[in-house]
């Protein structure tokens, strides 16, 4: 079935009191389509650590979601500094987070990781001095 | 265990949520990372920490907590706490510290 509801949200990167708006919201919209809890908050958590990250790495960006009857593929863009070694940053622990970052509780390097984990399939593309765009897709379970 | 037995058992102060106490809970994780919180998806129902930020409310709404229990004695500002309550999250606060906070918990028969 090719029909999808498509969400999309600007993710502000100057304001790391309203991040996790955009996740936010596609946690309700799948929560009122009657998508199980346990993949509802898969999708919430991966979303939210790629919001997360676009704030507190990439000054924000735009979040696409498109939601299928059994699955979501969710877009995550920011032109910000983009990730020298894509590998490195996919390992748990690694962070290039700032002191400043970690004493709002996140940048344990855990947000790729986690993202990875709580997805079905994740692709990375990214350029330094470009930006990056996480693709993310959870299948629903039945 | 219900929220309102935590209250007790902690000696908190309930910051929102009131009409939520009897609520049961079952498991509880401490953490000031919320990106350690988020790395592990169990049905945890509250989160002890003694971070203040917009984040841990966000965080713990995106595991499906139940309740929030800032510890040493710290208090979120007012739009963390109204982010909460329009969440239907119990904020609570006590003075002790977050290991003694989660020993009395875990001593008490919430798992982790």
């Amino acid at each position: 079935m090719n029909e999808c509801i498509r969400l999309e949200y600007d993710v502000d990167g100057e304001n790391f009191a309203s991040a996790g708006h955009a996740s936010e919201s596609v946690k309700r919209t799948l929560k009122q389509m009657g998508v199980s809890s346990l993949s509802v908050r898969r999708v919430a958590i991966a979303m939210y650590e790629g919001e997360i990250n676009m704030v507190i790495h990439a000054h924000g960006g735009r979040a696409v979601a498109e939601i299928y009857p059994d699955h979501i593929d969710i877009r995550l863009e920011d032109h910000g500094p983009g990730i020298a070694d894509i590998s490195l940053a996919m390992q748990a622990g690694y962070s290039t987070a700032t002191e400043n970052i970690r004493s709002l509780g996140f940048g344990a390097g855990m947000g790729l990781p986690n993202m990875k984990k709580y997805s079905d399939d994740m692709q990375i593309e990214s350029t330094v001095g470009e930006g990056t765009t996480v693709k993310l897709r959870v299948d629903f379970e039945e | 265990m219900t929220i309102g037995e935590v209250v007790k058992l902690l000696d908190a102060e309930i910051l929102c949520g009131e009409d939520r106490l009897e609520t049961e809970i079952h498991t509880a994780c401490g953490s000031d990372m919320m990106s350690d919180v988020l790395a592990y998806v169990k049905d945890q129902s509250v989160l002890l920490t003694g971070l203040l930020n917009p984040q841990v409310v966000r965080t713990a709404e995106m595991m499906d907590m139940l309740c929030i229990v800032f510890v040493r004695g710290k208090r979120p500002e007012q739009p963390v706490i109204e982010l909460a309550r329009e969440k239907g999250i119990v904020l609570l606060c006590t003075q002790k510290r977050l290991f003694v906070a989660c020993g009395i918990l875990y001593t008490n028969g919430l798992g982790g």
